[in-house]
């Protein structure tokens, strides 16, 4: 029998609260920036009409608001796993919050009352060249809302580096590099520990990256004689930007490692491929973004070589360990069918499935005619919508579990139907546009790009529906007190 | 078949292959069989999985990358044709002069200001080519029309508030037609 609420698990009042927060903001926030993107979509279709500065601002905060809430959601995740294992403190954890909410007014803020819509990516130098639609204090009002919800996430996971060195002694040992090579795995070292030490590692270098580039556009802003190289900038850009939204998808996955177990009643436990898998992402997700640079015949030849190999071998850890491990865990356990676990199975079939197109894409020769068509946002709404969110949906669902009457409820399983529905249907219109040679980031579309755009709607439609029903069940349930006693599976 | 329809196909099969790999594990998922064979044989077949994925990488990498797909850009230029291209906010501008089909053109790009994306489509709307232009560095395309007829050159990349609107039209001729 799993105990699907283990004892040390358990929150305090405080921490609940400060849990209920992340939670409960990043639920709002989702259903608000997916409105957002059902607003984009109706545009281009030609079933709404904006203005175009409206829908590059509304562009804008879609992609800087999504990029941070799956964040701040996936770091809720690992901060409720983590601390089981090692004393993380609740200051730091809130100090994340309140940075991340700070930033957010500064995004928005920028966004709709300073008209910024420089992207999320703000590629030098855009911000500062507006053709006088924006101000470059707008700009820096954005760039500087970046910064704190930056520092926010580097005090969360400084936070946690120590934390994790007082107990496993240094950062390499909690990532099982000792095991590499041999010697007896310690089978209780817990995934959740190898997973965050590689987030911590890696997403601190990706945030100073970004810290540097963020620093260098503040002073261009002011200074217009201080020039960037704008392939350097770009580089860091994306360098920072790829390894910021990736990172989500690492915290994000604690949620399967810690839960799937549970729902099926086996261990999964760490192993030398597992360790591995996790050894060799720390250092292919800090080398891959030049990926992102492949239409720039100006790099190297040696890094766009690096972004196509390394995008290729960065599949092997998601197909061969994570997804393999989880359909192994699952194959002929009598799993129980709740909410959680069905989440956490189609978010892993979102994860595999999506990184298909992902890696194609990152093949030059292929990227000559997909790069910035709808081919992208394909891929990569692919395993966000339908791998990172319902990793989070998981977790939440798993936590309401434990207060509520009834585990499971009809329109949770009919919500669940929908949203998977929808988010097909939501990205398989972004993938054929892009097969269609649609580009992206456009306001106005062609009247033959219009029936991608519309069936999207209605798919993005429906994910919202879903969404606002696992909303309203997630947040009522959020609040109420956690049960008198503790759920069992089998009980 | 175009490039496109190659990835699309490609992608349908690949999200196709996982798509019956987690049906079939949840067919079975409802029933019970001892974790540790299951285990010892999932891990067994994952051995060969990996293997055929190397393969495949290396086989896949090794096929797309010699020879490499994008021109040198520090040789000289083989190309008889050249034309310069300056994108800039939000305009295109193409040096003059008739372009032939059949015979290479190198498209010299860069930018009077923001990043752009020059993105040569044919009549019928499908992508053929691009690179980036950017501000301060040039980028050399090598494209061969394969067919006289009109073009179009649309922005890849986002530059701001009538980025949708940046674009230009251009003929290519047949090789004769210069002659004449």
């Amino acid at each position: 029998m799993s105990t699907l609420y283990p004892d040390t698990e358990a929150l305090t009042a405080r921490e609940r609260t400060v849990l209920n927060l992340y939670l409960v903001t990043a639920l709002v926030l989702f259903i608000l920036l997916m409105a957002f993107g059902l607003t984009m979509r109706l545009a281009q279709g030609a079933w709404i009409t904006i203005a175009p500065n409206i829908f590059y601002q509304i562009m804008t905060a879609h992609g800087a608001g999504m990029v941070g809430t799956v964040a701040l959601a996936s770091s809720a995740v690992m901060w409720f796993f983590l601390r089981k294992y090692v004393r993380l403190s609740l200051r730091m954890f809130v100090a994340n919050y309140v940075f991340f909410m700070l930033g957010a007014v500064l995004l928005l803020g920028a966004t709709f009352i300073g008209q910024y819509a420089g992207a999320w990516t703000f590629l030098y130098p855009l911000p500062v060249h507006s053709m006088g639609v924006w101000s470059a204090g707008a700009a820096a009002v954005f760039m500087l809302g970046y910064l704190l919800i930056g520092v926010g996430f580097l005090l969360f996971y400084l936070d946690a580096m120590l934390a994790v060195i007082r107990v496993y002694g240094n950062l390499g040992r909690a990532l099982g590099v000792q095991w590499l090579f041999g010697g007896t795995i310690d089978k209780s070292h817990p995934a959740t520990v190898v997973a965050s030490t590689m987030v911590i590692i890696v997403n601190s270098i990706g945030i100073l990256g970004g810290a540097v580039v963020l620093a260098m556009s503040l002073v261009n802003a002011y200074a217009s004689n201080f020039v960037l190289n704008p392939l350097l900038a770009k580089n860091l850009i994306y360098f920072f930007g790829h390894t910021f939204i990736n990172i989500s998808i690492y915290m994000a996955v604690i949620a399967v490692y810690e839960l799937l177990p549970r729902y099926t009643g086996r261990p999964w436990g760490v192993s030398r491929p597992f360790l591995w898998a996790w050894a060799a992402s720390t250092v292919m997700v800090l080398i891959v973004f030049p990926h992102h640079l492949l239409m720039d015949f100006a790099m190297p030849r040696w890094a766009m070589i690096t972004g196509q190999v390394v995008s290729y071998a960065s599949g092997l850890p998601v197909f061969l360990v994570t997804a393999w491990g989880a359909l192994t865990n699952i194959y002929r356990s009598g799993l129980r069918w709740r909410m959680p676990a069905m989440l956490v199975i189609l978010s892993m079939f979102g994860w595999a499935a999506g990184i298909v197109p992902a890696i194609i894409d990152g093949t030059i020769s292929a990227n000559r005619v997909m790069h910035n068509t709808m081919w992208v946002p394909g891929h990569f709404h692919f395993y966000l919508l339908l791998g990172v969110v319902p990793m989070v949906l998981a977790f939440m669902y798993h936590l309401i579990g434990e207060r509520a009457d009834r585990p499971d409820r009809g329109g949770d399983r009919l919500g669940f139907a929908v949203y998977f529905l929808g988010g097909l249907m939501f990205v398989f219109m972004f993938l054929a546009g892009g097969h269609a040679s649609e580009p992206r980031r456009y306001a106005v579309h062609a009247p033959a790009w219009m029936p991608y755009d519309r069936v999207g709607s209605i798919g993005a439609a429906l994910v919202i529906a879903a969404m606002l029903l696992f909303a309203v069940r997630i947040c009522h349930g959020l609040l109420r007190a956690p049960s008198g006693s503790r759920a069992s599976l089998n009980g | 078949m175009t490039l496109q329809d190659e990835v699309w196909w490609i992608t349908l099969a690949g999200i196709g292959a996982v798509a019956l790999g987690f049906l079939y594990v949840i067919s079975q998922a409802g029933r019970q069989a001892e974790a540790t064979q299951v285990q010892a044989r999932a891990y067994a077949i994952r051995r060969w999985f990996f293997l055929g994925l190397i393969v495949l990488g290396v086989g896949v990498a090794g096929a797309t990358l010699a020879p490499f797909p994008i021109p040198n850009q520090h040789a000289a230029s083989q190309a008889p044709q050249v034309v310069k291209v300056v994108g800039n906010q939000w305009a295109w501008r193409l040096s003059p002069g008739p372009i032939k089909a059949g015979v290479p053109v190198e498209f010299q790009v860069t930018s009077a200001d923001v990043n752009h994306g020059f993105g040569i489509y044919d009549a019928s709307g499908r992508l053929l080519a691009q690179t980036q232009a950017m501000p301060g560095i040039t980028n050399r395309l090598v494209y061969t029309f394969p067919q006289p007829g009109k073009y179009r050159v649309l922005c890849l990349e986002y530059c701001g508030l009538a980025h949708h609107g940046m674009r230009v039209e251009f003929d290519v001729i047949g090789t004769t037609e210069g002659q004449s």
